[in-house]
């Protein structure tokens, strides 16, 4: 067990290698896939429609099939890069959750983040509502997300601050009634309801470039948010009264942290649908490989998780014989999946 | 009344003047857990604060460590208003060992006990070698050295007790402030801990202020003593004066005998079946 540890804690100090790692395997799987599919195309010819979009010069991809250009450009990339961000975004804001939430079982959707989204959403496909066009259902899932954050916060904060134990009753209480209402949707709503029930499967089907500088933007400024506060939130794991005596402004750091986790869940859920287990067990994954430290969790993490959806998507999209939900398949594939691991980590602890 | 010394060889001699509590109130929502309390504390001293459950000891810790503001009154750290201190500036200033405690990640011994330099540190700064030093010193010192490789979620309570004691001593401040910081550890460790805050005491000019259940043992170390009932101060002083039969009596409603015990040269304290 002491030489485990010690190969354990060697691994966690090489984290500029896996980072590094990391990013050349995103890049990697994300020309392979864009190749992928029912037109297949050449690793060379996705290099040179790339290049030539970045620099401009037309006299790269001559000779080149013309159809080539758009179908990586404009069909398979925006999708590409829009499950790479919600991946990583998914990722990173589950690192945040468990860390204030002290809790490594939370998950952005703990919260009643997702239940709010998918209330809004189905509100808007049910309403047909088209206000903003294909925007309308991204901003309603985005409203009924941030005002569920807002009500659950609210219906946790006493005057000793946000105590985790509430923050995930109120969650679980406020998913539980808009669980229900999506459900009073669904029974109301005639034609749409495969609509809503499409939707709440998640898919990164005719993903545009909008949609790819939604996720970006979000993503970016979270994770610049949650690098910064990363030191105060491994203080944090040691509980609010001793993080507060190492200098951390505890009820701020958590308000900022929590909002900002569920605003990226937010924004991801309503690109996307609702996908699960990736919040959930890219985290604890990863944290066997870097150990806790949230400062080297939180790159890893976003770059993990984008891989992981992005191979999960590319999967559905081109190598299954039909595409079927994205969200069905990473709770297929996930569940199980962390089922064997929490089992096998009851399994340790009561050995040791 | 600022005591601020800066000297050319260390930079961060302080002489922390009294912890000044003024006629301080703390209560949730009705009922009073703190009233006025009024004590000052000196430094190079170590104080031990006892009393029944409920007597209000940890919410005394929690409002000096600005954990919790008083209601009525005021304290003074250093003679400024304890409100005006930051978090960041206090974190270098007074060190805590809470009371109970578990950590749910699994970070490393030594990952912990060097999250006691986090506040001497900037945000993105690695640590320097002499925050490596001190680190490895206070591990050598407590003796957890032996497992600094091993993760916290797999030690026994009072193994992680101690680090998270060595952390706190690592975090090098002025003052120290143990909430039953021992409660969980066999005596030779309680005895090696308590040894190792009031050698900090004596030679550096610490303060420590200690929440303590055992009496005799807060005899042994403790300058002063301050007994604590339903929120108030039973009594307070020197230990040799203040440890009597009689605060026991009144504090605790238990019959005992006090006496100087030679071979510890200290008070001891047996109670009456």
């Amino acid at each position: 067990m002491e030489q485990s540890s010690t190969i354990a804690i060697r691994f966690r100090e090489a984290t500029a290698a896996q980072i590094l790692c990391l990013i050349v395997a995103l890049v990697g799987v994300i020309i392979v896939s864009a190749g992928m599919g029912y037109i297949k195309i050449p690793l060379a010819a996705i290099a040179k429609i790339i290049a030539t979009k970045i620099s401009g010069k037309l006299s790269l991809i001559e000779g080149l099939n013309q159809i080539f250009p758009v179908v990586v450009f404009d069909v398979r990339l925006p999708r590409i890069l829009t499950a790479a961000l919600v991946g990583g975004g998914l990722a990173m804001s589950g690192v945040v959750f468990q860390g204030i939430l002290l809790n490594p079982l939370a998950d952005p959707y703990t919260l009643g983040v997702s239940a709010g989204a998918a209330f809004g959403a189905s509100l808007a496909i049910l309403l047909n509502i088209h206000l903003l066009g294909t925007y309308s259902i991204p901003l309603f899932a985005f409203i009924g997300a941030a005002s569920t954050l807002i009500l659950v916060i609210y219906l946790s904060s006493s005057a000793e601050g946000l105590s985790s134990n509430n923050l995930i009753l109120s969650g679980i209480i406020v998913a539980a009634i808009l669980s229900a209402g999506i459900s009073f949707l669904k029974y109301v709503a005639d034609e749409q309801v495969s609509i809503i029930i499409f939707w709440l499967m998640g898919s990164f089907g005719s993903k545009t470039w909008a949609d790819v500088a939604l996720a970006s933007i979000f993503v970016c400024v979270g994770f610049l948010i949650f690098v910064y506060f990363s030191r105060d939130l491994n203080l944090m794991s040691l509980g609010n009264r001793t993080a507060a005596s190492l200098g951390v402004d505890t009820k701020k750091v958590t308000l900022i942290l929590l909002s900002t986790a569920s605003l990226v869940a937010a924004i991801c859920v309503s690109v996307s649908g609702i996908i699960g287990f990736v919040g959930l067990l890219v985290p604890h994954m990863m944290r066997f490989i870097t150990g806790p430290d949230n400062r080297r969790l939180v790159p890893v993490a976003l770059l993990s998780g984008g891989i992981l959806l992005l191979c999960a998507d590319t999967i559905t999209r081109a190598v299954l014989p039909t595409e079927i939900p994205i969200g069905v398949l990473t709770a297929l594939i996930g569940g199980p999946f962390f089922c064997y691991i929490f089992w096998k980590q009851q399994k340790t602890r009561k050995l040791l | 009344m600022l005591y601020f010394l800066e000297t050319a060889e260390n930079k961060e001699t302080f002489v922390t003047m009294p912890f000044e509590c003024e006629n301080i109130s703390f209560g949730y929502t009705d009922t009073r857990v703190v009233e006025n309390f009024s004590i000052s504390f000196a430094p190079g001293n170590f104080y031990g604060v006892i009393g029944p459950n409920g007597s209000g000891k940890t919410t005394i810790l929690d409002l000096l460590s600005k954990h919790l503001e008083p209601e009525v009154g005021r304290i003074c750290y250093n003679g400024k208003d304890l409100s005006l201190y930051s978090r960041k500036q206090l974190s270098k200033q007074i060190a805590l060992v809470p009371q109970n405690f578990y950590i749910n990640f699994a970070f490393t011994v030594k990952e912990i006990v060097m999250m006691g330099r986090y506040p001497h540190l900037p945000r993105f700064a690695a640590p320097t070698p002499e925050d490596i030093h001190i680190v490895n010193e206070m591990m050598e010192k407590t003796g957890i050295d032996k497992f600094s490789d091993r993760f916290i979620t797999e030690l026994s309570g009072g193994e992680r007790q101690r680090v998270v004691f060595t952390r706190a001593l690592a975090q090098n401040t002025p003052v120290l402030i143990l909430d039953e910081a021992t409660s969980n550890l066999d005596i030779n460790y309680s005895i090696s801990l308590l040894n190792i805050s009031e050698q900090g005491v004596k030679k550096e000019g610490n303060t420590v202020i200690a929440v303590m259940q055992d009496i005799n043992l807060a005899a042994a170390y403790c300058d002063y003593l301050i007994f604590l009932c339903e929120g108030r101060i039973a009594a307070h002083g020197i230990t040799r004066q203040v440890l009597n039969p009689n605060t026991i009596q009144s504090v605790f409603n238990v019959d005992a005998k006090v006496y100087h015990e030679s071979y510890s040269d200290s008070l001891q304290v047996v109670f009456k079946k």
